[in-house]
């Protein structure tokens, strides 16, 4: 039986309650990117500014539940002033912590369209997660994983375009 | 203080909730406490019996066959409509019952066959903004291939419809497409008025019913509807059937909707033929088990008693909101019009600024099952400036434990987001 204090840790009650890297930041020079989850309605407005390869600022903008906000919060801290591919990487292990059920989700393929789910998820090392690691409580509450993956499937779609603007 | 029920109340819950099955079930260590009728009911156990019995003796095809079975399938198939037009008063209902898979497919119907014969560039269609998308979308595909004027009766600050400039609203009118009873609000909107508005500008009255036919007392004659629409599971029938009434010499006018077999009376390789209503607008092998399920869950709620059922969801809403509004005070809101005459029994509630999707979660530990989300009613949740709610509705099934077990979980969601 899953427990309610696996999904609401307090690492996760303080960043929905204090989101770290609120806000927008200026286009041009930052790309906006925007995600969405058409079941809730649960929205991620991401503020990205990418140079010499590297993640240089990240805010977060939008409203949703307690899961969503805070795996956008708890993802800018993460990522912010990374290396690009240091970011991919993260994101990768992250998807990889919230594929462990995806698969077995009905709606996945028609409720996201850029989800890219290894078929066989490798095993994380949580303690290379940081803070992030507060989240694969959600993994025992499929319903919620879209929640959590919400603003890392926008970050994804956020560094391809910047990558597809740039080349 | 809120008042207690059982007193008062018709039904004894106690002995009607024996009769549904999923009601002993456990959540999370919990008795379930099914508190989302509005999205779907739950089933007695006299409708799992009537479609076991059903496939266990009688199946076959309808309309085909000529050995036994056949012909004892096609007379449950018919009598089920029967069973169902009578039981929202229809003058004819052999004739103008139209079996589909749900009510979003009734409605599209109207749309499709109806509105395409009927309706043609700037032609008024009047909505409300609660609409369900089931009774606007498909409106909405019309107005984008045919090219209406669609017109909306606004929603004032108590949640009811302003119909303060009715009349103008509903000046040349073709279609006036309204639901009974908000899934959202729980408004229960004065169609007959409406109606009679509409007809005197010529309009039909398209009347969406998935909420109000399964917790209202319904005749046709008194809405004054030309169409309604409604589902089968939201009044403990089974998923897969749904409900189109409509007057038959609208429905003799009307081309068909979908086409395959069934629907015909004579295919040539460069022609056909329809057949007359309902079956013209039934293509294809029809929900024969779901309408036997159906008939039964009309027999059902038939023997209760549809007036009873009112009562009781009535005095349950009023204690609802009153417990409700006593133990958790400013801490809650509950959109929508007080309780009263024209308050049905779904309570969309928001929780200090907890997310509806958390607060669900929440309540799920304490096996209470209520829906968060925009309802299918986006343009409604624009209006009442949210992205969701967290949405409880009353069935016959439920009691004031029902409610008190939400409010002890809604308790516990001010301490975990406290």
């Amino acid at each position: 039986m899953p427990d309610l204090e696996e999904l609401y840790r307090e690492i996760i009650l303080d960043h929905y309650r204090s989101p770290r890297n609120r806000g927008e930041l200026p286009v041009p020079p930052a790309h906006r990117v925007e995600g969405f989850n058409p079941l809730c309605g649960d929205e991620v407005v991401l503020s990205l500014e990418v140079a010499d390869g590297q993640l240089r600022d990240i805010k977060v903008a939008g409203s949703g539940c307690s899961i969503s906000q805070s795996s956008g919060s708890l993802m800018s801290a993460a990522v912010k002033g990374q290396p690009i591919e240091e970011v991919r990487k993260l994101i990768r292990t992250f998807k990889t912590m919230m594929t462990v059920h995806e698969a077995t989700l009905a709606d996945d393929d028609r409720t996201t369209g850029t989800e890219d789910a290894p078929a066989e998820p490798e095993p994380v090392d949580l303690s290379s997660m940081g803070e992030l690691a507060a989240l694969q409580g959600v993994v025992k509450f499929p319903v919620r994983i879209k929640c959590a993956t919400l603003s890392w499937n926008a970050l994804t779609q956020g560094l391809d375009e910047v990558a597809a603007e740039a080349s | 203080m809120a008042d207690p029920v059982s007193s008062r109340d018709p039904l004894d819950t106690e002995i009607v909730r024996k009769d549904f099955p999923l009601l002993t079930r456990t959540v999370h260590g919990h008795p379930i406490v099914y508190l989302d009728s509005a999205s779907s009911s739950l089933q007695p156990r006299a409708v799992l019996a009537a479609i076991e019995q059903y496939y266990e003796t009688t199946h076959a095809n309808v309309h085909r066959g000529v050995y036994a079975t056949a012909e004892g399938a096609t007379a449950l198939y018919e009598g089920a409509r029967r069973t169902v037009g009578r039981f929202i008063g229809a003058p004819d209902p052999k004739r103008e019952i139209v079996f589909t898979k749900n009510a979003t497919e009734a409605l599209n119907l109207v749309a499709h066959s109806w509105g395409r014969t009927n309706l043609g560039p700037k032609d008024v269609v009047v909505l409300t903004e609660m609409e369900h998308h089931s009774n606007l979308v498909p409106w909405l595909m019309l107005a984008e291939s045919v090219g209406l004027e669609l017109r909306y009766l606004p929603v004032d600050g108590q949640g009811r419809l302003d119909l303060a400039d009715l009349e103008r609203t509903l000046a040349g009118a073709k279609v006036l497409a309204v639901s009974a009873m908000s899934n959202v609000l729980g408004t229960i909107n004065p169609v007959p008025a409406l109606a009679e508005a509409a007809h005197r500008q010529g309009a039909i009255v398209v009347v969406d019913g998935a909420q109000s036919v399964p917790h209202q007392v319904t005749d046709v004659k008194t809405l004054g509807a030309d169409f309604l629409a409604f589902s089968g599971h939201k009044m403990q029938g089974p998923t897969g059937i749904g409900v189109l009434w409509g007057r038959r010499e609208l429905m003799e006018a009307m081309p068909p909707f979908l086409g395959g077999g069934g629907m015909i009376l004579d295919v040539a390789l460069d022609h056909f033929t329809p057949a007359e209503p309902p079956w013209r607008f039934e293509a294809g092998t029809p929900p024969i088990a779901q309408a036997v399920g159906l008939a039964a869950a009309v027999e059902y709620l038939t023997a209760i008693g549809m007036e009873q059922i009112v009562t009781h969801e009535r005095l349950l809403t009023a204690y609802a909101m009153d417990a409700l509004h006593d133990r958790l005070g400013d801490d809650l809101r509950i959109y929508g019009p007080p309780a009263g005459g024209d308050r049905g029994g779904v309570l969309s509630l928001a929780y200090r600024d907890v997310h509806p999707h958390d607060l669900a979660q929440v309540l799920d530990q304490f096996g209470v099952c209520v829906r968060p989300g925009h309802h299918c009613a986006k343009p409604l949740m624009r209006r009442l400036g949210v992205n969701a709610t967290a949405r409880a509705s009353i069935a016959l099934y439920n009691d004031e434990s029902d409610i008190d077990t939400l409010i002890e979980g809604l308790g516990h969601v001010g301490t975990v987001f406290g």
